[in-house]
C-alpha cells in the first residue's frame, strides 16, 4: 500500500488520477481505517488530505461558509460563527460517534462514505449545502443530496475529491435543526433522522423550507412534499400533521438490524415534526 | 457443561447449602470485625488505570507466532473437504491445523467431546462462526493471507436458529442423533430437544382449582452476550518434550488446564496455566475456545503462538446466553395467597447439550413459598454458538416471565405488588421449588426494605412508570485451595487459585487480615498459576470471595497454629499456654502471663531458628454457599411517539450475608443491574434468514453506554450465612436477575402495556403502545 500526504489539492488530484488499483482519500479516517482494519478494503493508494492547508480551514465569506474537507466535526463545533448560523448542521456533525471520533471525522468524509444513515448529511441537505469537487478536469459544484447515489456509492469520478463543503449565508428569520433516533444516548448510528431548515416572514409564516430524511431510503432524501406542507403556515397542528404524513410517505426503508420499515416510517414523521418545531423557534417563530 | 467425570456440576452442593445445621463453633459466628467491612483501595486499581496491568493479549514470548482461526460462514454445513496445501506453502506460515490435528482423547466423555468439536468443527460446521481451521504465521498479514488460501468445500445444510422453530416437529435437525433425555420411554426419533427436566412439589392441577384468579402468559427473550470488554486472548507454548505453558484470560485457569490437557492428550501436570488480569468474564470465560487451538498450533509449529479473538469472533463464536421461550401460569386466591404455579421453559443451548432450561426451571419460583409448583425445562438445540454461562445463567429470563405474571396477578386481585410478594415470600424452612429447604434467607428482608425505601414513594414525572421485581441465585462453593506464606519481615503472601473477576483479592485479603489480626496492608493476595496450588474450581457461581475467603481463613488458622508453636519455642513454654490475639502470640496462665506478647513480625524474624518458614495451607470443598435474593425498583420513562425508554432511577436491594468490602459489593450490584438494563432494553443477537449473525459488534449489539444509565442506588442487607466463618454469601450474580421484569413492570404501570418480548426495544414498545391505543 502506498501512502501519500500531498500539500496541495492539485497534487492530491494528480495522485488519485494516476492511481492504479484502488485509491482512497483519507481525512479523519473514522470510516476508512475501520474498514481497512476489518479487512473490508485493501487500498493500493491512500491519499491523506490533512496536510492540504485550505482543507483544514473554515472560511466565512459573503456568500456563507466554506468548510474544508479535512476540518473535523469537533472543529466545526468550536467555530462560533458557524454554530450561530447553522446550529442544525453543527449539531448533526457533533452527534457522529464519540468525542474521540468527532475530533477526527469530517462532514465531507461523512458525505463521501454515502451511508443513508450519515448524521451530518440530512442537515447539510436541508441547509442547501454544496460540495466543491476538484478533479482532473477542473472543479465542479454538486448539491450535497446528489453526492451519494446509493449505499456506499458516491458520484465522484476517478481522480475527483471533495475540497470543501459550502454552506449558504444565513438568511434573516431562518433556522435549522437536526434530530436522529437512536435507542441509546450516544455512540450509535441513526435508525432514522430528519434535518429541517425554515425561513419565516415577519409574521412568522414559513416562506421557505427544506426537509431531509436519513436512513429511510438508499440515500438521504430531500422531501419536497414535506416542505410544501409547511410553507405558508405558522407550523400549526394541521401543518405539522401534514408534514408528518409527507415525511412518512417519502420513506422507502428496509427492515434491518437497526429498525423495521414500520418503525422507521412512523418515527420519520415524529422527528420531522420535532425538528421543524426547533427550526421554527430558531428562526424566531413563536 | 462438562460431565461429572471432568467437571463438577456447578451447583452440585445446591441441596447442601440449605442444610439447616448451623455450626455452633464460637469462631464461626464472628460479628465484631476490624478489617472486614472496610473499603480499602483496590490492590489492582493503580496498575489498571495506568495500563500496567497485564491482560490476556499482553503476554509475549520470543519467537511468538500469530494464530488466526478460519470460521464457517454458514449456519449449518457439511465440511466435505479442507485443502490447506496452498496456505501451508505460503512463506511465513509455520503451522495449519484442522480437526485432524486435534484427535479425540475424550474417551467417550460426551461433554468433553462437545467442547472439542466446538473448538474445531469435525465434519460439520454447526453455526455461523464455528472454527474449521487455524493458521500460525510470523505476522498477522501473512496469517490473514493464509486463511484466504485455505479452501473449504461446504455442503450447506438446512439450519434453524429460532427457539420456537427448533422445537417444531419438522424443524431441521441440528444433531441428527439427539434423542431427548429425561423422557420415558426414551424417544426413538431424533429432535432438537436434548433434555427434559422437571422440578416441583404438590399437586399443581388441584391447586389451580382453588384459585380465584389465574394469569397465564407466554414470554420470549432474545439471546444476549456477556459483553466483556476484553476479547479472549492467550499465548500457548508447547515444547517438544511434551510440556506446555498457557497464558490466558480466563475465569478458571485450573479448569482450562484440565480441559486443554485432556483435549491435547497431555498430563494435567505437564501443562502450566497462568491467568491474566481479566477485562470482564461474567461466565463467558468459563469455556475453552481458542486455547486448545493455540496449543495445537504451537505443538505443530514448535513455536509460541498467540491467538486473540476480534470482537466479531467473540460475538460469533464464544458463548452467549440462551434465547428463551417461556409459558407461565400462576393462580392465587383473593386474599393474595398463591395456590399453584406452573412454568414451561425452552432455552437454546447452541448445537450441543446444555443445562440452561434446567437452571431456569430451578430458579423460576425460588423466591416464593409455594405448596403446588411445577417447572418443566427443555434444552433446545439451534445453529447458534454453544451457550455458556452468563451471570446467574438462565435466572434473568425465568424471572422476567415469573415476575411479570406476579405483577399482573397482584394487579388483578387488587394488591400492592410488594405486599403480594411479601405474603408469598419464601422464608427459613420453606421447601424451595427446586427441592431443598432454605436456611436463613433474605427475600423477605429485601422486600420489606423495598417497601420502606424512599424510592418507592418518590414522585414520578410525565410518561414515567415504576416497577419492581425479585431475583434469586443459588451461589456456589466448590473446590478451593489456598496458601498463606509469612515473609521474613512478617508480611503475608496470600496465594489463591480463584481468578479475581470482581474484587476477590481485596476481599480475601481483608478476611485473612481479620483472622490473623494484622492490618490489611500487611497481606498481599496473588492469584497463582496452576503449578502452585491444588485444583481450584472456576470463579463462577459467585464463589470467588465466598470460597477462597473460607479457605483463606482456614489457612490463616493453620498458620496461627504454627505461629503459636514458634512463639512457644521462643519462650520455651508449652504451646497450650500460647494464644493468638490481635496479631500477637500471648502467653497465658499464672506462670507465663508476664511475658510480653510476640508480634507476627517478631515471630517471623526468628523463624530461621524456630523451625523454618511459616505457612498455612487449606484445601476444601467450600460447601454451604448461602442462597442470594434481591429486590429491584426501576423508574422508566418512555417516549410514547418513538417507544424509546430511559431508566431515570434504579435501586438494588440485596442480601450480602456479610459485605467484606462494601464498595466492591455495591459495584457488583450496580454492574449486574447495568447488564440487566441493557438486556431488557436493547441487547439481542439478530440472525438473518441465512442463519448468519447480523450484528457481531458493539455498534449494533447495543450494550448501554455510560450516559444511558442513572447512578444505580444500592442497599446492602446482611443476613449472615451460617456456613461461612464470617457469614459471607456470594454477591456477584443475583443483581442481573430482576431488571428485565422490573423494567417490564414499570412500563406496564406507566402505560398499561404488558411487554412479553425482551429486549423491549423501541420498535417493539412502539408497536405495543399503538396496539394498546387501538384496543
Amino acid at each position: 500500500m502506498q501512502y501519500e500526504a500531498p500539500e496541495t489539492t492539485k497534487a492530491a488530484v494528480g495522485l488519485l488520477a494516476k492511481a492504479k488499483g484502488s485509491a482512497y482519500v483519507l481525512a479523519g479516517g473514522s470510516d476508512l481505517l475501520v474498514r481497512m482494519k476489518g479487512g473490508f478494503v485493501e487500498p493500493d493508494l491512500v491519499v491523506d488530505i490533512k496536510r492540504i492547508k485550505p482543507m483544514r480551514e473554515i472560511k466565512k465569506t459573503a456568500s456563507g461558509f466554506v468548510i474544508g474537507a479535512a476540518v473535523s466535526c469537533a472543529e466545526m463545533n468550536e467555530n462560533k460563527a458557524l454554530v450561530k448560523a447553522w446550529p442544525g448542521v453543527v449539531e448533526a456533525a457533533g452527534l457522529i460517534g464519540s468525542k474521540q471520533v468527532q475530533s477526527r471525522c469530517t462532514v465531507a468524509g461523512n458525505l463521501c462514505n454515502a451511508s443513508p444513515a450519515a448524521d451530518s448529511v440530512p442537515a447539510l441537505v436541508a441547509a442547501g449545502a454544496k460540495a466543491l469537487i476538484q478533479g482532473p478536469k477542473g472543479k465542479r459544484k454538486l448539491p450535497v443530496e446528489q453526492v451519494a447515489v446509493g449505499p456506499g456509492k458516491n458520484a465522484l469520478k476517478k481522480g475527483e475529491l471533495i475540497e470543501a463543503i459550502e454552506l449558504p449565508a444565513r438568511k434573516d428569520r431562518s433556522g435549522d435543526a437536526y434530530l436522529r433516533f437512536i435507542p441509546r444516548t450516544e455512540m450509535d448510528i441513526a435508525v432514522v433522522s430528519a434535518g429541517v431548515n425554515l425561513r419565516l416572514d415577519k409574521k412568522g409564516v414559513i416562506t421557505e423550507a427544506r426537509v431531509a430524511l436519513g436512513a429511510v431510503a438508499p440515500t438521504v432524501v430531500l422531501v419536497a412534499a414535506a416542505a410544501k406542507a409547511v410553507i405558508g403556515t405558522k407550523l400549526d397542528e394541521a401543518a405539522l400533521a401534514k408534514l408528518g404524513e409527507a415525511a412518512s410517505a417519502a420513506c422507502k426503508p428496509i427492515d434491518d438490524k437497526r429498525g423495521t420499515i414500520e418503525f422507521r416510517t412512523k418515527v420519520a414523521a415524529v422527528l420531522a415534526k420535532r425538528a421543524a418545531e426547533i427550526a421554527y423557534k430558531r428562526a424566531g417563530g413563536k | 457443561m462438562a460431565s461429572e467425570s471432568t467437571m463438577a456440576h456447578p451447583f452440585e452442593d445446591a441441596p447442601n447449602h440449605v442444610t439447616p445445621t448451623v455450626i455452633h463453633d464460637p469462631i464461626l459466628s464472628k460479628t465484631d470485625f476490624r478489617s472486614v467491612g472496610t473499603r480499602p483501595l483496590r490492590p489492582d486499581g493503580l496498575d489498571k488505570v495506568t495500563g500496567r496491568a497485564r491482560y490476556g493479549a499482553d503476554f509475549n514470548m520470543p519467537g511468538q507466532l500469530v494464530g488466526l482461526v478460519l470460521r464457517s460462514p454458514h449456519a449449518h454445513a457439511k465440511i466435505k473437504k479442507i485443502d490447506t496445501s496452498k496456505a501451508e506453502k505460503l512463506p511465513g506460515v509455520k503451522a495449519v491445523v484442522t480437526a485432524a490435528d486435534l484427535p479425540d482423547h475424550t474417551g467417550g466423555d460426551q461433554s468433553m467431546y462437545d467442547i472439542l468439536e466446538n473448538c474445531m468443527a469435525r465434519g460439520v460446521a454447526k453455526y455461523d462462526g464455528h472454527a474449521v481451521a487455524a493458521v500460525a504465521a510470523v505476522d498477522a498479514p501473512t496469517a490473514r493471507k493464509a486463511l484466504k488460501l485455505i479452501k473449504v468445500d461446504y455442503e450447506v445444510l438446512p439450519h434453524v436458529t429460532d427457539v420456537d422453530e427448533a422445537v417444531k416437529p419438522n424443524a431441521p435437525l441440528v444433531n441428527p442423533r439427539m434423542l431427548t433425555e429425561g423422557v420415558e420411554p426414551k424417544p426413538k426419533k431424533a429432535s432438537n430437544i436434548a433434555k427434559r427436566t422437571e422440578f416441583g412439589h404438590g399437586d399443581v392441577d388441584a391447586g389451580f382449582k382453588e384459585a380465584d384468579v389465574i394469569v397465564t402468559r407466554s414470554f420470549r427473550t432474545e439471546q444476549t452476550h456477556q459483553g466483556y470488554i476484553e476479547p479472549h486472548a492467550c499465548v500457548a507454548s508447547v515444547s517438544p518434550d511434551g510440556t506446555g505453558e498457557l497464558w490466558v484470560c480466563t475465569q478458571g485457569h485450573f479448569v482450562y488446564r484440565n480441559h486443554c490437557a485432556m483435549l491435547l492428550g497431555m498430563d494435567v501436570s505437564k501443562l502450566r496455566v497462568t491467568s491474566s488480569e481479566i477485562g470482564g468474564g461474567f461466565g463467558g470465560k468459563t469455556h475453552v475456545w481458542a486455547e486448545p487451538v493455540a496449543l495445537a498450533l504451537s505443538r505443530k509449529a514448535n513455536r509460541p503462538v498467540k491467538v486473540t479473538m476480534t470482537r466479531e469472533e467473540v460475538f460469533r463464536a464464544s458463548g452467549p446466553t440462551s434465547a428463551s421461550s417461556i409459558d407461565v401460569k400462576i393462580g392465587a386466591r383473593k386474599d393474595g395467597a398463591i395456590v399453584a404455579a406452573d412454568a414451561t421453559l425452552r432455552f437454546t443451548c447452541g448445537p450441543y447439550y446444555g443445562m440452561w432450561a434446567e437452571l431456569g426451571s430451578m430458579t423460576a419460583f425460588a423466591c416464593y413459598d409455594l405448596k403446588n409448583v411445577r417447572t418443566v425445562g427443555y434444552e433446545v438445540l439451534v445453529n447458534r454458538p454453544k451457550t455458556a454461562a452468563y451471570r446467574a445463567p438462565s435466572a434473568p429470563m425465568a424471572a422476567f416471565a415469573v415476575e411479570s405474571v406476579m405483577d399482573e396477578l397482584a394487579h388483578k386481585i387488587g394488591m400492592n405488588a410488594v405486599d403480594f410478594r411479601i405474603k408469598n415470600a419464601a422464608k427459613q424452612g420453606t421447601r424451595a421449588s427446586y427441592g431443598p429447604v432454605y436456611g436463613p434467607i433474605g427475600i423477605g428482608a429485601t422486600l420489606e426494605a423495598a417497601k420502606k425505601h424512599p424510592h418507592m414513594k418518590a414522585p414520578l414525572g410525565k410518561n414515567q412508570g415504576r416497577g419492581m421485581a425479585c431475583g434469586f441465585w443459588f451461589n456456589f462453593g466448590g473446590q478451593t485451595c489456598t496458601d498463606i506464606n509469612v515473609g521474613p519481615d512478617g508480611s503475608v503472601t496470600l496465594t489463591v487459585g480463584t481468578v479475581d473477576v470482581g474484587g476477590s483479592r481485596a476481599s480475601i485479603a481483608l478476611c485473612v487480615a481479620e483472622e490473623l489480626g494484622v492490618p490489611y496492608e500487611q497481606v498481599k493476595c496473588i492469584v497463582a498459576d496452576t503449578g502452585t496450588l491444588g485444583h481450584n474450581d472456576m470463579t463462577d457461581g459467585s464463589r470467588g470471595t465466598f470460597s477462597s475467603s473460607m479457605a483463606g481463613i482456614f489457612a490463616a488458622r493453620n498458620a496461627i497454629t504454627v505461629l503459636r508453636e514458634r512463639a512457644a519455642r521462643m519462650w520455651e513454654i508449652p504451646v497450650e499456654h500460647v494464644t493468638w490475639e490481635d496479631g500477637h502470640a500471648k502467653a497465658v496462665g499464672e506462670k507465663y502471663g508476664n511475658l510480653a506478647p510476640l508480634s507476627l513480625k517478631e515471630i517471623a524474624a526468628a523463624a530461621g531458628n524456630t523451625g523454618g518458614p511459616i505457612a498455612g495451607h487449606s484445601e476444601i470443598v467450600a460447601d454451604g454457599a448461602g442462597v442470594s435474593f434481591a429486590t429491584h425498583i426501576a423508574d422508566v420513562e418512555v417516549d410514547p411517539e418513538t417507544g424509546r425508554s430511559k431508566i431515570v432511577r434504579y435501586t438494588v436491594i440485596q442480601d450480602a450475608g456479610k459485605a467484606v468490602h462494601p464498595a466492591y459489593v455495591e459495584g457488583q450490584y450496580q454492574g449486574g443491574a447495568a447488564q440487566g438494563i441493557g438486556w431488557a432494553l436493547n441487547e439481542e443477537y439478530i440472525y438473518g434468514k441465512d442463519g448468519r449473525l447480523q450484528n457481531p459488534g458493539f455498534l449494533d449489539y447495543r450494550i448501554p453506554v455510560c450516559s444511558d444509565l442513572p447512578m444505580i442506588d444500592t442497599q446492602i442487607l446482611e443476613i449472615p450465612n451460617p456456613n461461612h466463618p464470617y457469614g459471607v454469601r456470594g454477591v456477584g450474580e443475583t443483581s442481573i436477575v430482576p431488571p428485565l421484569a422490573a423494567i417490564a413492570n414499570a412500563m406496564s404501570n406507566a402505560f398499561g402495556v404488558r411487554m412479553t418480548h425482551v429486549p423491549m426495544s423501541p420498535p417493539r414498545v412502539l408497536k405495543a403502545l399503538e396496539a394498546a391505543k387501538k384496543a
